[in-house]
């Protein structure tokens, strides 16, 4: 395996100082990952670390001040159709109707496409996010559940080989949440696309992701570790907190983000030179390495909600 | 609107309607009574067209009452296309003319001044460099161009035509740069990242983006227009509703000039309703 799918490296974004003779501000620096094709792979991490900066790169939206990003041995240089975004706001058209909005990706996808080729393909996809009778409707007649969909619904029409999704889920509420994450993982699953998706919810991070990226905060951030999640797929959000291992990686996760992501960044002093982050698995760490709030493994029964570090997402947006 | 058909805004409609036909009444109701011509008194026989017109034996002038301008707005529109001259044509063909002036001047004024929005509102630069430009000639009253456009046209129907374009240009102009330049930075990363060219991003993302702050300008245009085209007319002469009033003016005939100020407001009006008309169309909910 010569090539990774995607390779990042060495990215950093520096912002001019306030004045001249000001250094300038780091948001983050010698950032490196590799995305394998088929991955599902979520970063978290503290506001201003860069997560959103480093999804904008690879979107093409924005520019990183150094380093290199190469899909497929090609470099990433501006937009394109192999690569679909979900923003956090939906970013739908609000002058068009659901169907309209899916058909405007799929159109520009597939130029040559009939119009009833267009319609068929679009209309597929609204089914498989539950949204075939309201495709006649307004953005502003949805819910805002309703229009993430319509907005999963458009990038994944388009089939593009890499799916990046800033916080889809991050302005609703926990229920809808968890109804449009098994619908993410159902399309998902059938289409197996590459995808890289910003999180603040940890739970959502182990419910989807291969791997997860935890970024230390920011300024000068980096991607202190890969956690890989070794759950066994097709999870769905019942079954999976029952999985003997679920605590132990939500709970390193959390201590990562609560405990370590602030100290990391001042006790390490990065040499030189590219550098991916160390993969960890959470599992194999074992309770004799330093588990800082690890609880015993024990059966999931009763009494979850002592052996959980308090953590909720807001925290970390706030922190 | 969805609350319109509850009881309660029903009734407020109602409301609204007698109280608006009361206000009717009685605003024609004191006009009436204070400027009805007294009737003749005693043998002083008939009185001369200059008495009649200073309101016979009083000392003041009165203005028409409404009914002689009711009476007059029936005859004048019951045939409103006759011509008996120059000086004698039907308000249909006088609206007729100032309607033709405006719409064309306001066409042209449109077809540039949209797609110059579009250009100045997409580039910093060309909106410096033109702005400066754009605030000196904005200001200047529509006829003050009159004279040069007599000059260079010298022709007073393109005259009065270049004169709607100027006052035109302007709203549609500084809208459509507005409405261009504030599209959501969202909508056009939309348009990015499904490698839209950009004539395509200006057709189907920025235009629909853009159409009813456009629209909202096209619409304070046409109404400027239709000001402006009443006092360009005056000074050009010859035909137009404009011209009508000044030449009723001239006759003395203050019933016509009254009836030809309210057909101004009704047609400014329509003119009005039909862009807002439009604008339904174009106007989205965020």
């Amino acid at each position: 395996m010569s090539h990774a799918f995607v390779e990042v490296q060495q990215a950093a974004k520096r912002f001019p100082g306030a004045t001249k003779t000001a250094p300038p501000l780091t948001v983050f620096e010698n950032v490196s990952f590799q995305l394998q094709k088929g991955e599902f792979v979520c970063i978290i991490g503290h506001s201003g670390c860069g997560k959103s900066t480093i999804m904008n790169a690879l979107a093409g939206l924005d520019q990183f001040s150094d380093g290199s990003m190469v899909m497929e041995g090609k470099e990433i240089n501006g937009p394109g159709l192999e690569r679909g975004v979900v923003f956090q706001n939906y970013s739908l058209l609000p002058w068009l109707t659901t169907l309209e909005n899916v058909r405007f990706g799929v159109r520009a996808r597939w130029k040559n496409w009939s119009e009833r080729e267009v319609t068929e393909h679009s209309m597929k996809y609204l089914e498989l996010v539950g949204l075939k009778e309201v495709v006649d409707r307004k953005p502003s007649q949805l819910s805002g559940g309703m229009r993430q969909r319509v907005s999963i619904a458009r990038a994944f029409a388009t089939k593009p080989k890499l799916l990046l999704l800033d916080e889809p889920f991050g302005a609703l509420d926990a229920l809808t949440r968890g109804v449009i994450q098994d619908e993410l993982v159902k399309i998902w699953t059938q289409d197996q696309q590459t995808v890289f998706m910003i999180t603040h919810d940890v739970d959502e991070a182990i419910l989807l992701a291969d791997r997860i990226f935890l970024m230390t905060n920011g300024p000068e951030a980096r991607i202190a570790e890969a956690v890989e999640i070794d759950l066994p797929r097709p999870r769905n959000r019942a079954e999976i907190i029952k999985h003997p291992h679920f605590y132990t990686i939500r709970n390193y996760l959390v201590d990562f983000l609560v405990n370590r992501s602030g100290d990391l960044r001042v006790q390490e002093n990065e040499p030189q030179g590219m550098r991916y982050p160390p993969s960890i698995n959470p599992v194999n760490l074992d309770a004799a390495v330093d588990a800082p709030t690890h609880p015993p493994e024990a059966t999931p029964a009763a009494g979850h909600e002592e052996k959980l570090v308090k953590f909720t997402p807001k925290e970390i947006r706030h922190g | 609107m969805d609350r319109t058909t509850t009881e309660w805004n029903f009734s407020l409609n109602v409301r609204a309607s007698v109280l608006a036909v009361v206000l009717l009444v009685l605003g024609l109701g004191i006009w009436e009574g204070l400027n009805h011509v007294p009737l003749l008194t005693g043998g002083a026989g008939e009185l001369s067209e200059y008495e009649q017109l200073m309101a016979g034996a009083n000392e003041t002038a009165k203005v028409p009452p409404p009914s002689e301008v009711l009476v007059r707005a029936w005859e004048e529109l019951s045939n409103p296309f006759y011509d008996a001259g120059p000086n004698d044509k039907g308000i249909g063909i006088q609206l007729g003319y100032s309607l033709y002036r405006v719409l064309t001047g306001y066409l042209l004024a449109a077809a540039i001044a949209i797609p110059l929005g579009f250009l100045i509102g997409m580039s910093p630069l060309m909106y410096k460099a033109l702005n400066p430009y754009i605030q000196v000639l904005r200001p200047i009253s529509p006829l003050a161009w009159m004279p040069l456009a007599l000059f260079i046209i010298q022709d007073s129907e393109a005259s009065a035509i270049f004169v709607i374009f100027i006052c035109s240009i302007w709203p549609m102009l500084l809208n459509t740069a507005f409405g261009v330049a504030g599209v959501r930075e969202d909508w056009v990363n939309v348009a990015r990242t499904h490698e839209l060219s950009s004539l395509k991003t200006a057709f189907k993302v920025i235009l629909p983006a853009a159409a009813p702050t456009i629209l909202t300008g096209m619409r304070i245009s046409i109404g400027i227009a239709w000001l402006v085209i009443v006092a360009a007319e005056m000074l050009v002469g010859g035909t137009g509703i404009g011209y009508y009033v000044w030449n009723e003016w001239n006759n003395l005939d203050l019933t016509s000039v009254i009836f030809s100020i309210l057909m101004i407001g009704v047609v400014g009006m329509l003119l009005d309703m039909s862009l807002a008309y439009v604008t339904r169309f174009v106007t989205y909910a965020e």
